[in-house]
């Protein structure tokens, strides 16, 4: 990304005045060329989050739409001192830190094996990219009927007598394992992306001086993918942690799994309210941009993502 | 045994056991698909009875039919509009030397990362007064914003890999530029267009928020989320066949895409990591 970022060192230095008709020229047709996809991103996500602003300062519930008007910040404070917007903080948390660890484990050695395969490589990425391509809604179909002790196997596999889907813990076990099982391939692929950038030639000195294979990996392979360990990981928490898809197929948020986006959606549409719905979502937002900011200013994610820095 | 043979039959097992964890919820859905009312539930992992009878009942209930057009509709228009955008900011951006591209990262960068939740509750509202409300406008329009950071960066990151200097050669060796750009630029940036288009796709045909949020009728409700409100035979009846059969059949598509096109989803993919 630091290559789309980054204008060159030239462009940079060059003095701003006389600019050349054929420089004016240049940015011109650019600026056609980039400007219908910028201004869709902007009016498609900056009006509507800026609207939900609006609307979250407001009494605006559909069911009641005479009783609108402003109301400051006092559906933030409904939010916030509501015991179940800090539950449904806490059930996302755990599942994307659980989730996304366990995706960052699974997903290196699969990078790793689709980096090194010497035997069908190809079907190999084929196979693993399956999961990722699965349309998520029937990924959750499969793993909640896999799971219900009525209807599937994983229960008379384990020898379970009791659903394991009704109760809490044993559905976020299989909450988490729907996640891990959908979104480890792309993980891999995110961080095979990196793994390529590692040349061969050091693993090469490596072994000639007697390092073992276990010391190459975390003295030569990590430090160098660090930049792509850090965007994958970026990536793949803010997306779980706006988990949504898996929890809707589930069970709509019961047995306490409720994330703050399925929270987000019942103020919305089941409830219509959205005035405090639209609290919810800015919320929601602040808390993923915090998130990209620690990871982008704290770890240094983003900054210098791939080789090219 | 060698060293060889060796490595072989352990690469061979990785590949097994990665096939495995991977096609079990595939082939589980497959089977629950082919089950008949009665044994849906008996927890057998292959069928006792083997039927067609799912797959009967929703191609002869609308409400899939309808679904599957939509899907189909709705995701092809929102990708084409979304790379033909991608590639003419992606051109640009490879190409063209003028200040901003810094921005256009940033904007891209944040619309990815954005929660798209965050949207529904205006967009919903928004909708429902200019009559965008469960329509297919109303889907593309969400499906093509948040397909267009990605394919941004893939395309550039192919864009850039592009031999340009090859156009003038042509034009050089006596090509108009019209013949230059179709007969060498264009059979270049094939491939790259191609991959963003399969990726963009799979996205678009993937979402469910957007289409259990902005839809309410068979008029633009895709197939995501009219699975999730199949009518039971009862309140109290799942339809576990139909949903496993209507499953089975949007899965299709991009498993051919994912296995004709693998090599091309992972350049395309580790390309946009990398470099974009």
């Amino acid at each position: 990304m630091s290559t789309v970022a980054a204008p060159t060192p030239t462009a940079a230095a060059r003095p701003k005045k006389r600019l050349t008709d054929r420089t004016r020229a240049e940015r011109r047709f650019a600026a056609t060329l980039v400007g219908p996809a910028v201004i869709v991103m902007i009016l498609v996500t900056a009006y509507p989050i800026i609207d939900a602003f609006v609307l979250s300062l407001q009494r605006a519930d559909l069911r009641f739409p005479s009783a609108n008007k402003f109301v400051g910040l006092s559906n933030y404070g409904h939010v916030l001192s509501a015991p179940v917007w800090w539950q449904d903080v806490l059930h996302t948390a755990i599942i994307t830190v659980i989730s996304v660890g366990v995706q960052l484990v699974l997903g290196m050695l699969l990078a790793l094996a689709m980096h090194r395969a010497i035997v069908a490589r190809g079907a190999l990425r084929a196979i693993a990219l399956i999961p990722y391509g699965i349309v998520a809604v029937v990924a959750a179909y499969s793993w909640q009927y896999a799971w219900g002790l009525n209807s599937g196997w994983i229960p008379k596999l384990l020898g379970l007598s009791s659903d394991p889907l009704s109760h809490q813990f044993g559905t976020y076990v299989a909450i988490i394992v729907t996640e891990i099982w959908k979104n480890t391939p792309f993980m891999a692929l995110l961080l095979l992306a990196g793994l390529a950038l590692v040349p061969d030639e050091l693993h090469e000195a490596a072994r000639v001086d007697g390092a073992t294979a276990w010391q190459r990996f975390w003295k030569i392979t990590v430090p160098l993918m660090k930049p792509a360990i850090l965007v994958a990981l970026l990536f793949r928490t803010l997306d779980a942690f706006r988990i949504f898809d898996t929890i809707f197929i589930f069970n709509q948020g019961a047995q306490g799994t409720e994330s703050i986006s399925m929270l987000n959606y019942s103020t919305l549409l089941n409830r219509l309210n959205l005035g405090l719905g639209s609290a919810v979502s800015v919320l929601l937002f602040m808390l993923v941009a915090l998130i990209a900011f620690v990871f982008i200013k704290g770890f240094g994610a983003g900054a210098a993502p791939g080789g090219e820095k | 045994v060698s060293e060889q043979g060796k490595k072989t039959a352990g690469w061979s097992a990785a590949l097994v056991v990665v096939a495995v964890v991977s096609l079990v919820p595939v082939l589980w859905i497959v089977m629950l698909s082919l089950k008949t009312p009665a044994s849906v539930t008996d927890g057998a992992f292959i069928p006792h009875h083997w039927t067609l009878s799912n797959y009967d009942d929703i191609f002869k209930a609308g409400v899939f039919t309808s679904a599957l057009r939509n899907s189909i509709g709705i995701a092809l228009i929102a990708t084409t509009l979304a790379v033909i955008l991608a590639a003419a900011a992606a051109y640009a951006i490879a190409r063209l030397d003028f200040p901003g591209k810094g921005a256009i990262l940033a904007v891209s960068l944040a619309v990815a990362m954005f929660p798209q939740i965050s949207l529904v509750g205006p967009l919903y509202n928004l909708w429902r007064q200019v009559g965008l409300y469960d329509s297919w406008p109303g889907l593309i329009i969400p499906y093509m914003t948040f397909a267009l950071p990605l394919s941004i960066y893939t395309l550039s990151a192919f864009f850039r890999e592009i031999p340009w200097e090859l156009e003038q050669a042509a034009q050089v060796d006596g090509a108009t530029p019209f013949q230059a750009f179709t007969k060498v630029i264009a059979p270049l940036a094939t491939p790259g267009i191609v991959t963003t288009f399969i990726i963009v796709f799979i996205i678009c045909w993937n979402d469910f928020i957007f289409a259990i949020s902005l839809t309410s009728t068979s008029t633009a409700q895709t197939v995501p989320a009219a699975i999730a409100q199949f009518p039971g035979l009862s309140q109290f009846t799942v339809p576990i066949g139909d949903i496993a059969a209507a499953a089975v059949v949007v899965t299709v598509p991009v498993m051919v895409l994912v296995l004709l096109f693998q090599r091309r989803i992972v350049a395309g993919l580790t390309a946009g990591a990398v470099k974009g």
